[in-house]
């Protein structure tokens, strides 16, 4: 079976963002970066199947500056996927052009049985990025997805919606799955599997010769700002009654939060 | 004049808030407001539709649209917008359409912001706020060269007041024919008879303080008096206390609710990303120097284990419940 885990690089969500002086974007200067974590289950997910069909090929594919993007996929090659490419991309890109560039590789490079995302990345927030790849590629997709089985040809998932709840939806491969939390636990890379990966060689690709262009881009970003300071907190004193009526005061006549 | 399509959601026959919220935005701005409503409560919301101010209500009533099915949804939607070609189009940020609207999107050569906080419409389309970093920081989102600007909005964050009700003129639409290959088996419903935290206007939190996960007892208790939703805190969800769907931070949900109160979580940064954005934030935390403070409208040093007793017995009285 032929995989294809399509994988951003994040700044860790530990980070403290900075907005350069002229709102244009956040300061990257000092970011630790990393592999998006949803991204993490898609991986694992990966491997699990290859345990399971012995044979397939995981490759890993991401869009972005190759300098820096690199080093998500020497993640995702520590962890055991066994090829990876990046598509260079100097200036950011909106999901689109992303969805755009990682269906036109996963096309030249011979399609795959089963593409694996994550269900979001946890710097644009968009969720966007793997239903557009499955529309790009024709292929049918389950996002949010937390649990799979996979019979022959058949998939089945378990995609998590509102409250709680689960649509069990089923369709045949070649599809597209998004990951959540919950689909599995990622594992560590081992060390050997780190040293393997740091020899391994990372296939280039620059978006330019994918005939994208800039103007393909539906959506820019602009006038980055941090949310507005919150006023200093009150706090409450007293012994646990007078703190809980006095709150529900405040919350009342104060806040007007009731 | 442009066009603004809202599709709507129903629950109970009824429209969700978030749908009004949208509708209302749409109204307000003197656009043309359009609503699409889908399956067989579709023809039960088109008097609420018109109430909240739409000139007309696009209907597809066929009941396969009762559940959702990503192929069908984008299918349809699809037919609909190449029908009626709106500038705009409108939509709570909802499982359903943050999975269908981008695929949606990717077909009709559409550009589409996901997650929006604020939203000014105009006859130059939408300008859209949204978060990134689940909150950490905001931007400005504009539109170019897209044949049709998708923009799914956060629940809670448009005021709903009373609108000049629209001509509400009924369109009914019909499914088109699809050989589908995605079969939707069957949907397993959660235990919550809540809200889902992303439209609950009131969450509380727990984290590690509550000890072990019997505990959120207390949390439930307190929630059932206020009509609230209840969340977690990362830590405690890895621990597996409680189901990843309660997660509230950059890897979980990101909230925006009117009051959120947090118990006994100190406040990592990345569950602050998640819910700063709450109106009025309550911290509960016996640790005075725990961050979730400087997030906090209003802060109690205590042991939880008195405290939220107490204040449940508290909006118990006042609130009469």
């Amino acid at each position: 079976m032929k995989i294809f885990v399509c994988v951003k690089q994040v700044p860790d969500t530990e980070t403290k963002l900075k907005i350069k002086p002229d709102a244009s974007g956040i300061e990257v200067a000092g970011i630790k970066w990393v592999l998006n974590p949803y991204d993490e289950y898609a991986v694992e997910e990966a491997i699990k199947i290859r345990e399971i069909n012995p044979g397939s090929q995981i490759h890993v594919i991401t869009v972005g500056p190759k300098e820096r993007v690199v080093e998500s996929l020497r993640t995702a090659l520590a962890m055991g996927a066994d090829e990876a490419i990046v598509i260079h991309s100097a200036e950011a890109t909106d999901a689109y052009v992303t969805a755009k560039a990682l269906s036109s590789v996963i096309k030249s490079e011979g399609s795959a049985d089963l593409v694996l995302t994550g269900k979001l990345s946890i710097d644009s927030n968009q969720s966007s990025v793997s239903q557009m790849v499955a529309e790009f590629l024709q292929i049918p997709h389950a996002s949010v997805v937390s649990k799979l089985q996979l019979t022959d040809r058949s998939v089945q998932a378990d995609r998590d919606v509102e409250g709680g709840s689960k649509e069990k939806i089923q369709f045949e491969l070649p599809a597209l799955i998004a990951a959540n939390k919950g689909l599995n636990t990622p594992r560590y890379a081992s060390l050997p599997g780190i040293m393997k990966a740091k020899k391994k060689l990372i296939k280039e690709i620059d978006i330019s010769t994918l005939r994208i262009s800039d103007s393909d881009k539906k959506v820019v970003y602009k006038n980055y700002s941090l949310p507005a300071e919150k006023p200093a907190v009150k706090m409450i004193a007293g012994d646990a009654a007078t703190q809980s009526q006095e709150l529900v005061k405040l919350l009342r006549d104060e806040a007007k939060a009731l | 004049m442009s066009s603004i399509l809202v599709f709507v959601e129903a629950t109970n026959g009824k429209l969700k808030r978030s749908s009004i919220e949208l509708l209302q935005a749409a109204a307000r701005s003197g656009q043309k407001t359009m609503a699409l409503a889908f399956g067989s409560v579709a023809a039960s919301v088109a008097a609420e539709c018109a109430t909240n101010g739409a000139a007309e209500v696009h209907l597809m009533s066929d009941a396969k649209l009762d559940q959702y099915n990503s192929e069908l949804f984008v299918a349809a939607l699809a037919e609909i917008a190449k029908k009626l070609n709106p500038k705009v189009f409108l939509a709570s940020a909802s499982s359903s359409a943050k999975d269908a609207f981008p695929r949606l999107a990717a077909r009709l050569g559409a550009g589409v912001v996901s997650d929006a906080t604020e939203i000014q419409l105009s006859a130059n389309g939408a300008q859209v706020k949204k978060p990134l970093y689940a909150g950490k920081c905001f931007v400005e989102a504009e539109f170019q060269n897209a044949a049709i600007q998708i923009v799914l909005v956060r629940a809670n964050q448009i005021p709903i007041t009373a609108v000049a009700a629209g001509a509400g003129t009924v369109v009914e639409h019909a499914l088109p024919a699809l050989d589908l290959k995605t079969i939707l088996q069957e949907v397993v419903k959660g235990t919550s008879q809540k809200l889902d935290l992303s439209e609950a206007n009131i969450i509380i939190s727990g984290g590690r303080g509550l000890k072990e996960a019997g505990n959120f007892k207390l949390l439930n208790e307190l929630a059932d008096v206020l009509g609230a939703t209840v969340g977690a805190s990362r830590a405690v969800v890895d621990a597996g206390w409680v189901g990843h769907d309660m997660q509230v931070g950059q890897t979980g949900k990101t909230v925006a609710p009117t009051l959120y109160i947090a118990v006994g979580l100190s406040g990592a940064i990345q569950h602050l990303a998640g819910m700063s954005g709450s109106k009025v934030i309550v911290a509960i935390n016996n640790d005075a120097n725990a961050p979730i403070f400087q997030k906090a409208t209003y802060g109690i040093v205590g042991d939880l284990f008195e405290v939220v007793p107490k204040l449940t017995e508290e909006f118990r009285k006042v609130l009469g419940r």
